[in-house]
């Protein structure tokens, strides 16, 4: 199906955030429709609460977030049902149901929320699962796969109703480059012949430079860039060159001041055992 | 204990309430606290209740925990009824036998089984073993984002986990009750006919009659009862483990599962006074 109308989200003065600390304060950007928005910055600078926010997870600290003409924060109930069910979500470390096979995972939604009789969904499951290359895993557990797959198989269930709106919280980080190369390839894929809007939270740059429509970019509790990755490529400002440049600042790097550790501190003294001694 | 609502703010309001330590200030709190649990758990059974003819795979996920739950639980309550049964066979032999009333033994281990003891017994063993387990289950998928990808699929994590989860347990434990009765009183035959040398045929003809439908009926009541104290009190415990304040984590899963039985184990018997006090 491709989407004729893809909403963008909007984010309004936005302050995110748990309890009353906040991590992101300020937050006024527009994810474009239709394109792929990477949202980029250092571990722990507030991607996942962002995305928490936009999923209705949890509830922004001030502001407000808009998909299409929907006010996240006034929706009642029948709205937020008709809004998920327009979402697909790829979680940071895939969220698979433990007690469900991997087949079974997938279909969950479409069980779920659609009159589809079990072949139809099985024939559906499989094509997705495909398309990141795990169709034959369908009747494996979560716990007998590597991380890597899981994340392929969350982004498999995230894709399987061909929701509009597609969230991913680093697809690609815990790939081998090549697999993390095809995932990519596959986001454009859905972009172009599904029409679909995605926002990708990431740190990779090399995806981000692949992918990316539009780009912002979290640090020190606030954003630093807002903007198409165009116009962020030939960006001057010092942080963000760094950043993109993958250069560490000088003055605040940690330097190595210590000297290897002494075995003989250990223990259990193993040096006879491997013939050190 | 667990509170909806606040997701993540503990560490410093635990910080701020060790320096203004005060025991009145703390009675209050633990108050506020047990009236705010109350409620929320009142909810979440109301919730969960609603929800268990939600939709038709709603049946099949019930199957499998009436299998998980009555099922597997049948070999260790049927241990438990034997030598139940046989216990009292022995001590109420020997309280009978003070004024030579040795053939009532049936009928008084027949109605303290029915009455009071298969009922209790049962839930709380179920409790140590499925209870357990459920606020286990479902603490692991909320500290691994589980209820959330629920949640994002618009699948109602409460629906899902929850209510299968209760319907069985409102099946199951009266069935499981009955069992426990009558393995119970075979236990009692054990001692009290086969090793003490009672007579049978007075053991059986006493019980049929001193009971009365009244004991049966108010026996299942309290069983159904004790299966809604424990399903929600467990499950909730399960549900709500990433709000917890005394640990965060794999530890929150254990002492969100301690508190779960412990609470239902409270309540059974707390339920079971007042009830007894009601019904009979
Ligand atoms: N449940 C939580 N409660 C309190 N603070 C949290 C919680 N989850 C994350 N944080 C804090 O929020 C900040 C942002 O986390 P997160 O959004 O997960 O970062 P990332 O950008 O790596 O996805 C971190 O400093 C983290 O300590
Ligand atoms: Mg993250």
């Amino acid at each position: 199906m491709v989407h004729d109308e893809t909403p963008d989200i909007r984010l309004e003065g936005l302050t995110i955030g748990y309890g009353k600390t906040a991590v992101v304060s300020g937050i006024d950007a527009t994810l474009p429709g239709g394109k792929i928005s990477v949202i980029l910055g250092g571990s722990g600078c507030g991607k996942s609460t962002l995305l928490k926010n936009i999923l209705m997870l949890n509830a922004p600290l001030a502001g407000r977030v808009m998909i299409g003409s929907h006010d996240l924060n006034k929706l009642d109930r029948r709205g937020k049902h008709c809004l998920r069910q327009r979402m697909g979500v790829l979680f940071q470390d895939g969220a698979l149901l433990g007690s469900l096979s991997l087949g079974d995972n997938v279909a969950l939604p479409m069980r779920e929320h659609t009159r589809l009789d079990e072949k139809t969904i099985r024939e559906r499951v499989l094509d997705k699962l495909a398309l990141v290359g795990l169709e034959e895993f369908y009747d494996y557990y979560p716990n007998e796969l590597s991380g890597g797959m899981r994340k392929r198989a969350g982004l498999a269930r995230g894709m399987v109703m061909d929701p509009p709106l597609l969230f991913c919280d680093e697809p690609t980080s815990g790939l081998d480059p090549v697999t993390a190369v095809e995932l990519d390839q596959l986001l454009l894929e859905l972009k172009k012949s599904f029409n679909m809007t995605m926002v990708v939270v990431s740190h990779d740059l090399d995806s981000m430079r692949t992918i990316a429509d539009h780009v912002i970019v979290l640090g020190a509790g606030k954003v630093l860039y807002n903007g198409t990755r165009e116009e962020l490529e030939t960006t001057t400002d010092d942080y963000l060159r760094r950043f993109l440049d993958r250069r560490a600042e000088e003055r605040t790097s940690p330097r190595l001041t210590m000297p290897a550790l002494d075995y003989k501190v250990m223990k259990r003294d193993c040096s006879k055992y491997l013939g050190e001694g | 204990m667990a509170r909806p609502g606040a997701e993540g703010d503990s560490a410093a309001m635990m910080n701020s309430r060790r320096q203004h330590f005060s025991p009145i200030a703390h009675l209050g709190d633990a108050t506020l606290r047990f009236v705010g649990d109350t409620g929320a758990m009142f909810l979440f059974l109301l919730e969960s209740t609603g929800r268990i003819f939600s939709s038709l795979g709603q049946f099949r996920k019930t199957i499998q925990q009436i299998y998980f739950i009555g099922v597997k639980s049948l070999s260790v309550i049927t241990l438990i009824g034997l030598f139940t049964g046989m216990v009292i066979g022995l001590q109420m032999h020997y309280a009978l036998a003070k004024f030579g009333a040795e053939g009532f033994l049936g009928a008084a281990v027949a109605l303290s089984l029915v009455r009071e003891l298969g009922p209790v017994l049962t839930a709380i063993m179920i409790t140590g073993r499925a209870g357990s387990s459920m606020t286990a289950e479902i603490g692991v998928m909320r500290i691994s984002a589980q209820v959330d990808a629920l949640r994002v699929m618009d699948i109602n994590p409460i629906g899902y986990l929850v209510s299968p989860k209760l319907a069985a347990s409102i099946i199951c434990f009266p069935i499981l009750t009955a069992f426990f009765d009558l393995v119970g009183m075979a236990g009692g035959y054990l001692t009290g006919v086969l090793l003490l040398g009672g007579n049978g045929g007075t053991y059986t003809y006493r019980i049929q009659a001193y009971m009365k439908l009244s004991d049966v009926t108010g026996g299942f009541i309290k069983s159904l009862v004790f299966a809604v104290v424990v399903c929600t009190v467990c499950c909730f415990m399960g549900y709500y483990t990433h709000t917890r304040r005394d640990a965060v984590g794999p530890e929150a899963v254990s002492q969100a599962t301690t508190a779960g039985v412990v609470t239902s184990c409270i309540l059974i018997l707390l339920s079971d006074y007042i009830l007894t006090s009601l019904l009979f």
